[in-house]
C-alpha cells in the first residue's frame, strides 16, 4: 500500500468514496501527465539522465513521452531557445490542447542563462506563459524532479473551469495566442 | 488486356511529383534541433536541404567579451556530452600562447579526465544508435554507466555535465580519495558490462542487417568534406589528432586507432565501440603510472594562489585580485591548437592583442563541418536510414551552431 | 623529407614567385603567409596539388575584423594541414571593408561551403562564385553583421537588465589604468 497516490479529502463509506469531481480529475491528471520533451541543448542530456534508471521519471507517471504536441499535456522546455527557434516554440505551444502546462528547465529557458547575446531569447516567458521555472545550468535531475512535483501540485489543485476564466484569457491575449 | 493489367499500365504512365517532407526542427528522432527539408520519391530521398542555427548562441562574440579564465564555461557548451575535452583544449590553447609548461602529473590527470569524457560521449552515441534501431535496453544500461562517470566528474570539479574542469596551468585540485576509489571501481566493473552491451549488438544479425550500408561515405569524399574523428576513421583514414600532433603527453601511451572500411553506420558504431576499449586502456595505463608532483604549474599570474596565502601574504592577495578580475598577462600573438574531441578535431584559433579578453576566438567545430556532407550521404536512401545516419554521425546541436 | 617553414617558403618562391606579401610565425610555430585576395583560390589549389607542399586538408577558415587598419579592415585566415608530412600553415588575406569580395574555395574543397557561409553571416564577406551564399546561423532577415567590432553583443531590445549592475557601462574592453 506504500506505492499509491495520496487520497484526496472526501467522505468514505461502506464500498464507496465521495469527493469533488475536480479533486478526482486533478488526481488522475497529476499522476499521468504526458510530457513533451522539447530538449534543445545540455539540459536535454540531463533530462535523458532523469529518464534513465537512476533518477527514473517514469515512477511519476511519465512513462509515455509524446513528441507530438497534440497528444501531450506538459511542455518541458529544456535548453537554450534562440530567436530563430522562438516562433517554432510558440507554434508547438499553440498546437497543444487544453489543459496544458509549461515547465522551463534550466537557466537558458528561464531567463537566457549565461548567453546574454543578440541571438538568444532571454527567457521563454517572452513568447509563451510558463508555470514552473527550474533554475540550474544544468539543473541536477533531483531539481528537475522537484520542478515536476511542483507541476503535479499545480495540476492537482487546478479547478476545472480555470481555463475559461477572464484572467486566463487575458494572459493568453498578452502573448497574442488566440 | 484485362482490367487489372490496364489499371497497372495506367499507373506507370502517371508522372510522379516529388513529395516534400519537413524533418522539422523539433522531431523525436533528430537529436538536437536542426531542420531538413527532404524531397522524396515515394520512400527514397532525392534531395535534402538542411537548415541550422536554431540554437545559435554566439560563442565567438561572447568570447570577445570575457577574460580568458571565464571562457571555459562557454567551451563546456560546445560538445556538451564530453565537456572536459573542450575545457582542456581551451586551457592548452592559452597555455601555448602564454608559454606555460604544465607538470607531468597534471598532464596525466588531464588525460584520465579527457578519456572518461570520450567514453561518456561514445556511450551516448552508441546507445542512441541502439534506440533508433529499436534496441531500447542498451540505452538504460549504458546511461547507468554514464551516471558513474558523472560521479567521478563531480569528485573532480563539482558538476556533472558542464564541468568547467581544470584551470589555466593545471587542475584545480588533486584527485580526492573518493575519486581514486570510484575510478578503481569503474575500471574493474565497467568493462564486463560494456562487453554485455557489445554482445547484444555487435554481431547481432538483425542489427547488422539494419545498419550495414546505411549512409556510406568514401574516404576521398570524407576528406574533401573536412571529416575528422570517428566518422572519418569509419571511412578508412586513420587520422587522430592525439597521434598526429600529440598534446598533454599522449605520446607516452600506446593505443590503436580503430579504422573501418565503408564509412557506413555499422563502421561508425564499431569504431566508437573500439575507441571506448582503447580509452579504457589509456586510462588504465595513465592511472597505473600517475607520476608524483604538483598538479598545477607554478604560475601565480594565471593560477589562483592557495587561500591561506591569500589571507596572510600581500603578493598572493594581489595575484588573486588580478586573476579574478581577468588581468592576466597574455602576450600579443596568435595560436591554433587542436584536440581530439568526441567528434573529431576541435580547434581553437586565438588571436590576442595583449588585452584582458581575446581579440578573436574561432572554434573549429567538427560537427558543423561534417554535417555539410549529410545531404550527400542520404541521397537515394530511405527515410529510416536517413534518421539512422544522422544519429550515427553524433551531431550535437551545441557544436553545430555555437 | 620533412617540411619546415623555410622549405615551404622556398617552395613558394620557386612555384609562385612574388605571391607572398608578408610572412610571420605565430607563437605556436606555425607559419602564416599573407597573399593577395584575387589569387587565393588559385594559390590554394596549387598548394593542394603540388607534389612537395601537398596541403590536402582545409582545417578551417575564419574572418577577422580590424577596424583600425585603413584599407585592410576585413581579413580571412585559412588553416591548412598537410597530412602526409604533418605540417600546418596559415594563409591570410586582407581587404577593405568597402569592397568585401573574395573568390570562393568551394571548387577546391567542398568543405569550404558552410565555412564561407558562416563568415558571410558574421562579417559580411561576400565569396564570389559560392553556390548558395546566404545566412546560416543567424535569422535570415538580420540586416547587420554581428561579429564586426561595432556591433554590441547584448540584445538591443531587452528591458529587464540594468547594464550598470552587470559592469557594462561603456567602459568594457579598457584595461585598468
Amino acid at each position: 500500500m506504500a506505492n499509491m497516490a495520496e487520497m484526496p479529502e472526501g467522505y468514505a463509506g461502506e464500498g464507496f468514496f465521495a469527493t469533488s469531481l475536480s479533486k478526482a480529475v486533478g488526481l488522475a491528471r497529476a499522476n499521468s501527465l504526458w510530457p513533451l520533451p522539447f530538449a534543445t541543448s545540455c539540459c536535454g542530456i540531463e533530462f535523458m539522465a532523469t529518464m534513465g534508471s537512476n533518477y527514473d521519471l517514469a515512477r511519476f507517471g511519465m512513462e509515455r513521452l509524446s513528441f507530438s504536441p497534440r497528444q501531450s499535456d506538459l511542455l518541458m522546455v529544456m535548453g537554450t531557445i534562440s530567436k530563430k527557434m522562438g516562433p517554432v516554440l510558440k507554434q508547438v505551444y499553440t498546437q497543444m490542447a487544453e489543459p496544458k502546462w509549461v515547465i522551463a528547465v534550466g537557466a537558458c529557458a528561464s531567463s537566457g542563462g549565461i548567453f546574454d547575446t543578440y541571438s538568444v531569447l532571454q527567457g521563454i516567458d517572452k513568447v509563451i506563459p510558463v508555470d514552473v521555472y527550474v533554475p540550474g545550468c544544468p539543473p541536477r535531475p533531483e531539481q528537475i524532479i522537484d520542478g515536476i512535483m511542483k507541476i503535479q501540485e499545480l495540476v492537482k489543485n487546478e479547478p476545472l473551469r480555470r481555463r475559461y476564466s477572464p484572467e486566463y484569457q487575458h494572459l493568453l491575449e498578452k502573448y497574442q495566442i488566440s | 488486356m484485362s482490367q487489372v493489367q490496364s489499371y497497372f499500365s495506367q499507373l506507370d504512365s502517371i508522372d510522379g511529383e516529388l513529395a516534400t517532407l519537413n524533418l522539422g526542427p523539433t522531431h523525436p528522432a533528430t537529436h538536437g534541433i536542426f531542420q531538413n527539408v527532404l524531397k522524396m520519391d515515394g520512400e527514397k530521398i532525392v534531395s535534402a536541404e538542411p537548415t541550422i542555427g536554431y540554437i545559435h548562441r554566439a560563442f565567438e562574440k561572447l568570447a570577445e567579451r570575457r577574460p580568458f579564465n571565464q571562457i571555459t564555461p562557454i567551451t563546456d557548451r560546445l560538445n556538451y556530452c564530453s565537456s572536459p575535452i573542450n575545457n582542456m583544449g581551451w586551457h592548452m590553447t592559452v597555455e601555448k600562447l602564454a608559454g606555460i609548461e604544465v607538470p607531468k602529473r597534471a598532464q596525466y590527470m588531464r588525460i584520465i579526465v579527457m578519456e572518461l569524457a570520450r567514453i561518456a560521449d561514445h556511450l551516448v552515441c552508441n546507445a542512441v544508435i541502439g534506440v533508433d534501431t529499436g534496441a531500447l535496453t542498451g540505452f538504460t544500461y549504458m546511461f547507468q554507466e554514464r551516471e558513474r562517470i558523472y560521479d567521478m566528474f563531480e569528485e573532480v570539479c563539482g558538476a556533472r555535465l558542464t564541468t568547467n574542469i581544470g584551470r589555466i596551468g593545471g587542475m584545480e585540485r588533486d584527485f580526492t580519495p573518493g575519486f581514486h576509489a570510484k575510478l578503481k571501481d569503474f575500471l574493474k566493473t565497467f568493462p564486463p558490462r560494456f562487453e554485455e552491451f557489445g554482445r547484444m549488438l555487435e554481431r547481432n544479425r538483425i542489427f547488422m542487417d539494419r545498419v550495414i550500408n546505411a549512409g556510406p561515405i568514401s574516404a576521398e569524399m570524407a576528406m574533401n568534406y573536412g571529416f575528422t574523428g570517428p566518422n572519418l576513421r569509419a571511412a578508412g583514414v586513420d587520422y587522430d589528432v592525439r597521434v598526429m600532433t600529440p598534446y598533454s603527453s599522449y605520446d607516452d601511451f600506446d593505443f590503436i586507432i580503430p579504422v573501418g572500411q565503408n564509412g557506413d553506420t555499422y563502421d561508425r558504431f564499431m569504431v566508437r565501440q573500439e575507441e571506448i576499449r582503447q580509452s579504457l586502456k589509456i586510462i588504465n595505463d595513465a592511472y597505473a603510472n600517475l607520476p608524483e608532483g604538483a598538479y598545477h604549474a607554478d604560475v601565480p599570474d594565471y593560477y589562483l594562489p592557495a587561500k591561506d596565502e591569500v589571507y596572510t601574504k600581500m603578493e598572493a592577495l594581489i595575484y588573486h585580485f588580478k586573476v579574478v578580475m581577468g588581468e592576466v598577462p597574455i602576450p600579443k600573438g596568435e595560436v591554433y591548437h587542436a584536440v581530439e574531441g568526441g567528434n573529431g578535431e576541435l580547434g581553437y584559433y586565438l588571436v590576442s592583442d595583449g588585452g584582458r579578453t581575446p581579440y578573436r576566438l574561432h572554434f573549429r567545430r567538427p560537427c558543423f563541418i561534417y554535417y555539410q556532407a549529410y545531404p550527400e550521404m542520404i541521397k537515394g536512401a530511405m527515410l529510416s536510414d536517413a534518421i539512422l545516419t544522422m544519429s550515427s554521425m553524433n551531431v550535437i546541436a551545441g557544436e553545430l551552431d555555437a | 623529407m620533412n617540411l619546415s617553414n623555410e622549405l615551404v617558403l622556398a617552395r613558394f618562391e620557386q612555384e609562385f614567385p612574388g605571391v607572398v606579401k608578408a610572412t610571420e610565425t605565430g607563437i605556436d610555430g606555425i607559419l602564416a603567409v599573407e597573399i593577395d585576395r584575387e589569387q587565393v583560390a588559385d594559390v590554394l589549389r596549387k598548394m593542394r596539388d603540388d607534389s612537395v607542399l601537398q596541403f590536402n586538408f582545409l582545417s578551417s577558415l575564419n574572418g577577422m575584423h580590424f577596424p583600425q587598419n585603413e584599407g585592410r579592415e576585413l581579413g580571412v585566415v585559412y588553416h591548412l594541414h598537410n597530412w602526409v608530412k604533418n605540417f600546418r600553415m596559415r594563409v591570410k588575406i586582407f581587404f577593405p571593408i568597402s569592397n568585401p569580395h573574395v573568390p570562393t574555395l568551394t571548387g577546391v574543397w567542398p568543405t569550404a561551403n558552410w565555412m564561407e557561409r558562416q563568415e558571410y553571416d558574421f562579417f559580411g564577406i561576400v565569396f564570389d562564385g559560392h553556390p548558395d551564399l546566404r545566412r546560416i546561423l543567424n535569422v535570415d532577415d538580420l540586416d547587420v553583421f554581428p561579429m564586426r567590432k561595432e556591433f554590441k553583443m547584448e540584445d538591443g531590445t531587452r528591458t529587464d537588465k540594468d547594464d550598470r549592475f552587470f559592469g557594462r557601462d561603456g567602459h568594457e574592453g579598457r584595461s585598468f589604468d
